[in-house]
């Protein structure tokens, strides 16, 4: 069947398709924060003395720190006192296969449409799923060790790799970097912490899915990575979240680090909650993500399909420090209703001949307001670095916004920077075009924004493509007309 | 096949078509012809169903069915294509690619199994050889910088493709040089059956030298004020339109 085909089939559902929750016995925190709550969380993960400091140390940093206000985004503030920092789903003992899961863990899985078991049989993802802030599962964990690749819980990793973690944990988005980032760093919960040897091409696509259960709870995950010399990684995150009246905090934190010659693909699919039609509701996803392209001829590709959250303040960033390095950001993010997103990247060209791209797709429909926010800088020492940046928007009806933020800093005068930027409107022409050849409303505008979006969807690995491509269509049905 | 009766139809207030009646059985190729103005293109958009305009009058019934009640995409899955006179882009969706969706949304419809992509990549095949196109003309983004020819040829392929019962084809000879048109036209008698029906809208009476029509309507001033064969196609080239003009300026 092909993707039209199965977008088509499962276009008929108008409401928020992940909007259910499932009853876990959870294992909570009281609500707020406070340094003894981050003490509760740490001492639950059973954590090292180092990482406790590391966390109060974050804490001490946040309060002193007040939260950004630069972006195009509006919302009530957020009361860091109401939130619940930690949930775990309880387990009596962890599991050491599948068999062993919370059965209604494993239907929570099905319905999003990731059965681990079939994810491990069929398409050959290892997947380690996050459940309200602890993993649950990690699957492939074996055949991956076999290469020295290591694929585990950041919880875990603190046990099991403690080196590893103590050495680049923070190294890429130190405590203090911002206002999430510190709060996440002080609370953070779990995540996934990812290694690939020298050398090594991982044969497979990690996986994490992320999704928000609790209520109130604020999801702080971290997820780190790291490549090696000469090795290789494609790394794919899926958001979802149910749906619920009150706003709930997402913060996370996703480093890379690529060694020379190293390369990673990052791709996130994000469908958070956002919210209903009116504006109630809905994910904040202020996340902070950024890598380092540390070594000579690195490359790191950051792919995302943004389609949920109320809120969005991302911008998934490269610092290019080796020579010849290369930094990527394709981007496609959908708003509707009464969502915000401000998104966008940072290209930092520190080393020699390093190169940029930036393709930045905005679709708005409803009453929302979407922009793209970017930063090209090119650093003094950055001879003969490049930087292509294309950032379209299309409209949908006349009560939503497009912006583009583009920053430049050139301080190397060999740099070549190129910006393009177009607006166009979904029109009535185009729609009716298609209509006349059969085709219904729904999908003329799925089959539009899927030829707007194309060349960021096509770097998408293939079975992320097929569910990117539905959200597209489902968030924006019934916003023509 | 079509019958349309009485038909008003406005824009904005402004009255365009007033009192439409025209009869169109299969295997019959009617020319609706008139001057700039006169409510052509209206009369092929209202009968596509754009909803730009208010039907204010009369009916039309399109093989026993009130066509005005139906959706543009139920008419068109009930055998009803245009051929645009201003065939619009869609970047990003090749022709291919938008056909496929076309074609399994009108099969649906119809209460047919969707082809796979075996069954398709044969069909199209088929009507490419038909229509005389190019392979690559249809992994472009639909119309996206395609000349006027291109345009208009790959608006006959997607009638191929669709295998329509009444083709309306507006003013698909405008911007066309001579070679481009002999291919349209081919095209269009090519497709041609007895179970079939052509309305062909055109200011110049060149088109008509290649699809050879039944029936010549004059449109004007939203009515239709002559009708013939043939030779009023021929009439309308020699002397232009004026003295139809000054007949219902007469009256």
């Amino acid at each position: 069947m092909s993707t039209d085909e199965q977008i088509l089939e499962e276009f008929t559902s108008k409401e928020y398709e992940h909007g259910w929750s499932v009853d876990f016995e959870a294992d909570e925190a009281p609500l707020g924060i406070n340094d003894d709550i981050i003490r509760f969380i740490s001492a639950k993960k059973e954590e090292p003395e180092w990482l406790l400091e590391w966390r109060l140390k974050a804490f001490k940093q946040w309060q002193k720190m007040t939260e950004p206000n630069w972006a195009n985004v509006k919302y009530p503030k957020v009361d860091y006192q109401s939130i619940r920092y930690y949930s775990a789903p309880k387990q009596d003992k962890k599991p050491k296969s599948l068999d062993e899961v919370d059965p209604e863990l494993l239907k929570t899985f099905e319905r999003l449409g990731i059965s681990l078991q079939e994810q491990k049989r069929l398409t050959g993802v290892a997947v380690d799923a996050v459940i309200d802030s602890v993993s649950v599962a990690t699957t492939f964990k074996e055949k991956l060790s076999e290469l020295g690749v290591i694929f585990c819980s950041f919880s875990e990793a603190v046990h099991e790799h403690p080196e590893l973690i103590k050495k680049y944990l923070g190294s890429v988005v130190p405590a203090n970097d911002n206002y999430f980032a510190a709060l996440n760093s002080a609370v953070f919960s779990d995540g996934s912490f990812c290694y690939i040897p020298k050398g090594v091409r991982c044969p497979m696509e990690l996986s994490t899915y992320f999704r928000i259960n609790a209520a109130n709870t604020g999801q702080f995950e971290r997820t780190l990575i790291v490549a090696e010399d000469d090795s290789y990684v494609s790394y794919l995150e899926g958001c979802t979240a149910p749906q619920r009246d009150e706003n709930q905090l997402h913060a996370a934190v996703v480093e890379i680090y690529a060694a020379k010659n190293a390369e990673v693909k990052y791709s996130t699919v994000q469908n958070w909650y956002p919210g209903d039609k009116n504006g109630k509701g809905g994910i904040y996803n202020f996340v902070t993500k950024r890598g380092i392209c540390a070594g000579d001829h690195s490359k790191i590709s950051w792919t995302q399909v943004e389609t949920g959250s109320a809120v969005t303040w991302k911008y998934p960033s490269c610092i290019l420090k080796g020579d010849n390095s290369i930094g990527e950001f394709y981007s496609v993010a959908v708003t509707n209703n009464h969502q915000q997103a401000d998104t966008g990247t940072k290209m930092i060209h520190l080393g020699k001949n390093t190169r940029s791209r930036i393709v930045s797709k905005g679709i708005s429909a409803g009453k929302s307001q979407n922009s793209y926010r970017g930063q090209v800088e090119i650093m003094k020492r950055a001879e003969n670095a490049r930087n292509f940046s294309q950032c379209d928007s299309l409209l949908m009806g006349d009560k939503c916004g497009a912006h583009t933020f583009p920053y430049i800093d050139i301080k190397n005068k060999s740099a070549q920077v190129e910006h393009e930027a177009t607006t166009s409107k979904i029109g009535e022409d185009q729609i009716f075009y298609c209509q006349q050849r059969g085709i219904d409303e729904e999908t003329a505008v799925a089959l539009i924004v899927g030829g707007f979006a194309k060349e960021v969807m096509n770097k998408l690995p293939m079975e992320f493509a097929v569910e990117a491509r539905k959200l597209l269509a489902l968030t924006l049905e019934g916003s023509v007309g | 096949m079509i019958s349309i009766k009485n038909l008003h139809a406005s824009i904005e207030d402004k009255e365009i078509l007033k009192g439409i009646d025209l009869e169109v059985k299969a295997g019959e190729v009617h020319a609706i012809m008139g001057p700039n103005g006169s409510g052509k293109s209206t009369l092929a958009s209202v009968l596509a169903g754009r909803e730009d305009y208010e039907i204010t009058e009369g009916s039309v019934t399109f093989e026993n069915e009130d066509l005005l009640e139906l959706s543009p995409e139920e008419r068109a899955q009930k055998g009803i294509f245009l051929a645009f006179q201003y065939p619009v882009e869609i970047p990003g969706v090749s022709t291919t690619n938008f056909l496929k969706t076309a074609i399994n949304q009108v099969r649906e419809a119809r209460g047919q199994k969707a082809l796979d992509a075996v069954h398709f990549l044969k069909l199209m095949k088929e009507k490419m050889k038909l229509v005389d196109i190019d392979q690559a003309l249809l992994s472009r983004s639909l119309n996206e910088g395609f000349s006027g020819g291109e345009k208009k040829r790959n608006e006959i392929f997607q009638m191929a493709m669709l295998e329509p019962k009444l083709a309306v084809l507006d003013e698909t000879d405008s911007g066309l040089d001579i070679d481009a048109l002999k291919i349209v036209a081919d095209g269009v008698n090519t497709l041609k059956t007895k179970d079939t029906a052509t309305i062909v809208v055109t200011h110049y009476q060149r088109l008509l030298e290649y699809i050879v029509p039944d029936y010549v309507h004059v449109l004007y001033q939203g009515r239709i004020v002559k009708s013939g064969d043939k030779s009023l196609a021929f009439e309308l080239e020699e002397k232009g339109y004026d003295w139809i003009k000054e007949e219902v300026a007469a009256i």
